[in-house]
């Protein structure tokens, strides 16, 4: 029999924990969830972006009604568990429901705390909190027009911008004599709080709030001064408290939450707590990253998976107010201990604090400008030792300048700088100067300079910053204008906190869109296929319509094919049946192409599967970013100058590496000889044969930009060219952004640290161990599509139904 | 007008569009994420992409052609480029799944 297994609290972190027992082991338990609020589990963070009407309610639904189903999960939404007896393992809710457990998990998260002053219990004043909270807000925006908030922290700041978006008026009392005190130091405070008032925030600071005047609903906020304050709503953002009182009273162990150890378990047996509720080492975490890092600890060790401990984590909060850039992490306080690099321009309102302590960044604040944040962040967190380069790491580098090349200064304006979209220098310069756009992504998004192929980019760059000055923002690391994190710290995400959908990252990394963009969506799903390579499903619909429906898309909407054809060697009998098929589905255009295969033209998507039947050969896959082609010259076979099988060499590759999904496409090729006729020193991966074994280039381009390969390795046997290539590969899967090809790629890490990586045979057993792994779960697509009827129909026109 | 039933919602995975003809014009479905379904003419005023191929997020779809960005409500093209296609109410029956597309008379400017 199934164990019962019951969470008590349908917020953020149950729910993940719940997720991941899911995943880990669908049948080992009977689940059963509590939730006070009467919805499905809903992204708590999104609240604001709701507020700020950015985001609908809808969109902000982590699990919708239909996942409770699915996964055979009793759930008693706006039911609220009132006791737990730890002795019969029952627990019992306010709808006299009893129900009992084996392992019990409470996460019944934190409550807004309320000051307890006379009139708190008025009409009009209200938390910042839940869903219920949020209409109330903009119901109160509907007839009243004054609004207060108490608290100038991360929270009630949030909660103002929200209520100014409302078009309310909306005062901030704050007892401090700063804002953010918890995470700011009073000069980012004071450049913050400057900012606010310039988008309409009053602020009433070192204010002790003293009771609430009203009849029915509030009127007025009397402080201990004796001042007071007009307003028709009230929203209380002065803190949160662990929502702890079940547990007590079951004689669960309390000290500010519910104390649990490093596997989250209570004192009491069989019952466990995670998020906002739990107390770990003194600490009970209000953020979503240690929540989502404490469920996936749980989840292991309820699901047997011994070993695996929650160790705390460091803060670093990011202000999600529109219009304000604002970072901070860690200690952000001078002590003794600490001595700091600060810079500070009051002209730019920019702000960068960094503290450090024994030669290690101890915390950071920064204002104005965050892209240093991921950077920074990761330095705190792994103590690396900075000595010595404590200036560079605030100011950048002394010397920014570039020397040779010819000066966007001294171009004309009609000069073209993006050959993609024709977009001239004139027309980029007026679109800085006009819409005030100080990054190459403002520029592409009013221009679409560097939108096509993007090889332009440095230009724009250079542009800005011939326009500007140092005014130009630096290139925001973000991997799509959906967030501003980079992709080391999503694919970092992905793997700590064991995120297997791209619609859970979104939710977690709080993306502004909350379904992404073209850029994104492809990207994610990239990244979560080469991490969990077994337990992500590809999204299809993330796929660009090429890798959708394998084969490439052409102006006027009809597709090209490309059969493989391992090696560029084909056969009389392959030949003639690929011009049985040209004929029979009428191809307007036979071509060969540059990789020395064929492709037939002018396809009708609903003929794709039929073709791909008849043609009875694997997918070349000429649509995806995976590995192309492999070409070959004929080599020792036939040539008088061949040293080595360069075609047997090529076909093996091709065989091996056929389908496999890397960052962007992969060409290859081997020439049997240093003449290089295949032009192998142009290719991603090529090699070349000499006397004695042969020679492994790598990072090669001949596209837009023309790029001569470095040599990685010389070998002696093909095994070896196997075992480089396979691991380069995998090295490049692993570490490559979405979308970079190896020679930028190579370019932008340094081939010295790929070959530090490829060193010994153990680093290479590693990578080629994992590379094989995913090999093995591919299958051909085109198979696929002639045998799956769900798949096949897709294709197909939709059959018309009866008219109604 | 004319009401003509041209799909069932099954037809349409979610987040993806499809073609369907409908009154001699070609007309793109979408299936969002709440479950609503959007038509809209199927041709990118740009160069005449198939918007039923591209990529769906929130209510917009991303034209598979050049990346032009448009709003399935309305039809309107984003911000920098500009634009809009002709949108279609749709009807579903919630007891069949039948997605039906109302067809107003002569469309002006839609190629057969």
């Amino acid at each position: 029999m199934k164990k019962q297994l019951i969470l008590i609290g349908n917020g953020m972190a149950g729910v993940r924990c719940i997720e991941q027992i899911i995943k880990l082991n669908p049948n080992k338990f009977e689940i059963t969830i509590f939730g006070s609020e009467p919805h499905p589990n809903y992204n708590r963070i999104m609240l604001s972006s709701v507020l700020a009407g950015d985001a609908e309610m809808k969109d902000i639904v982590i699990n919708d009604w239909d996942w409770y189903k699915d996964n055979n999960i009793s759930f008693y939404p706006g039911e609220t568990v009132v006791s737990i007896d730890t002795t019969k393992q029952t627990v019992s809710s306010n709808k006299d429901r009893t129900i009992s457990y084996d392992e019990l998990i409470i996460a019944t998260g934190s409550l807004p705390f309320m000051l307890p002053i006379p009139g708190a219990d008025k009409e009009g004043v209200i938390a910042f909190r839940d869903i219920k909270d949020c209409e109330a807000m903009v119901d109160a925006s509907k007839k009243y027009k004054k609004a207060i908030v108490i608290g100038g922290g991360l929270l009630g700041l949030e909660a103002a911008r929200g209520l100014l978006n409302l078009k309310m008026d909306v005062s901030v009392v704050h007892i401090s004599n700063y804002l953010m005190e918890r995470q700011l130091d009073e000069t980012a405070a004071r450049m913050l709080q400057r900012e606010l008032e310039g988008q309409g925030m009053r602020f009433l600071l070192e204010k002790n709030s003293e009771s609430i005047i009203g009849r029915k609903r509030v009127s007025a906020l009397r402080f201990k001064d004796g001042t007071e304050e007009p307003a028709d709503l009230i929203v209380m953002a002065v803190g949160i408290k662990p929502n702890i009182e079940v547990a007590k009273l079951a004689g669960v162990t309390i000290n500010r939450g519910i104390v649990v150890n490093d596997v989250l378990e209570t004192n009491t047996p069989h019952v466990y707590a995670v998020g906002e509720c739990a107390e770990h080492r003194g600490v009970a975490y209000g953020l979503v990253a240690p929540l989502w890092e404490q469920g996936a600890v749980l989840a292991r060790n309820l699901c047997g998976v011994e070993g695996d401990t929650y160790q705390g984590s460091i803060l670093s909060t990011k202000l999600k107010v529109s219009g304000v850039d604002v970072f901070s992490a860690g200690q952000f306080t001078d002590d003794a201990s600490t001595r700091s690099v600060r810079v500070q321009d009051d002209f730019t309102g920019i702000y960068k604090k960094v503290l450090i302590r024994d030669g290690k960044i101890v915390g950071a604040v920064l204002f104005g400008d965050i892209t240093d944040s991921s950077q920074l962040f990761k330095l705190i967190r792994t103590g690396e030792d900075v000595t010595g380069r404590e200036k560079t790491i605030v100011l950048g580098e002394s010397d920014g300048s570039k020397s040779g090349g010819i000066s966007v200064a001294d171009m004309p304006d009609d000069e073209q700088i993006c050959g993609c979209n024709g977009v001239s220098k004139g027309t980029i310069v007026q679109a800085i100067q006009e819409r005030g756009l100080n990054s190459v992504d403002g520029v592409r998004a009013c221009t679409k300079a560097s939108g096509g192929c993007g090889s332009c980019k440095p230009l724009v760059a250079d542009i800005l910053k011939c326009v500007l000055g140092d005014e130009a923002a630096e290139d925001k690391a973000g991997i799509c204008t959906c967030t501003e994190l980079g992709r080391d710290e999503v694919v970092a995400a992905i793997r700590n906190m064991e995120l297997s959908t791209s619609k859970e990252v979104r939710n977690v990394l709080g993306w502004k869109n909350p379904e992404g963009c073209s850029k994104c969506r492809p990207a994610l799903n990239y990244y979560l296929g080469m991490v969990w390579p077994e337990d992500h499903a590809d999204e299809r619909e993330s796929r660009f319509v090429n890798e959708r429906n394998h084969a490439n898309i052409q102006k006027d909407g009809t597709y090209s094919v490309v059969p493989r054809i391992y090696g560029g060697v084909t056969s009389p009998k392959e030949l003639k049946r690929i011009a049985e098929v040209a004929e029979k589905y009428d191809v307007p255009l036979v071509k060969i192409t540059g990789g020395q295969r064929l492709d037939l033209f002018g396809v009708k998507k609903e003929d794709l599967p039929s073709m791909w039947e008849d043609l009875d050969m694997p997918s070349g896959y000429a649509y995806g970013k995976a590995l192309r082609t492999v070409k070959t010259c004929v080599g020792s076979t036939f040539c008088r100058f061949g040293t080595q099988d360069a075609m047997a060499m090529g076909i093996q590759l091709e065989k091996k590496f056929e389908r496999l999904n890397t960052p962007a496409k992969v060409k290859m090729a081997v020439s049997g000889c240093p003449r290089n006729c295949a032009e192998a020193t142009i290719k991603d991966v090529g090699v070349v044969a000499v006397d004695n074994g042969w020679e492994i280039f790598v990072a090669g381009n001949g596209g837009a930009k023309v790029r001569e390969s470095d040599l990685l390795v010389k070998v002696k046997t093909d095994e070896e060219v196997m075992e480089y290539s396979a691991a380069y590969l995998q090295y490049y899967r692993e570490n490559a952004n979405y979308n970079e090809r190896t020679a930028p790629w190579v370019e932008r890490v340094g081939l010295d640290s790929i070959k530090s990586a490829l060193e010994t045979a153990e680093q290479r057993k590693a990578l080629i161990e994992r590379i094989d792994h995913a090999l093995g779960l591919l299958v051909d697509p085109w198979k696929e599509a002639i045998e799956e009827k769900a798949v096949r129909s897709l294709y197909e026109a939709i059959p018309v139904p009866v008219k109604g | 007008m004319e009401r003509v039933v041209v799909a069932r919602v099954d037809d349409i995975p979610m987040l993806r569009g499809r073609s369907v003809m409908a009154g001699g014009i070609e007309i793109a479905l979408f299936r969002l994420s709440n479950g609503d379904i959007k038509a809209i003419e199927n041709s990118c005023p740009h160069k005449q992409g198939k918007l039923s191929e591209g990529i769906v997020c929130d209510n917009h779809v991303f034209c598979p052609l050049h990346d032009w960005k448009i709003n399935v409500n309305d039809g309107n093209v984003q911000a920098p480029d500009e634009g809009c296609v002709h949108t279609f109410d749709v009807e579903v029956d919630p007891a069949t799944g039948e997605i039906s597309v109302l067809i107003h008379g002569v469309i002006s400017g839609l190629g057969a």
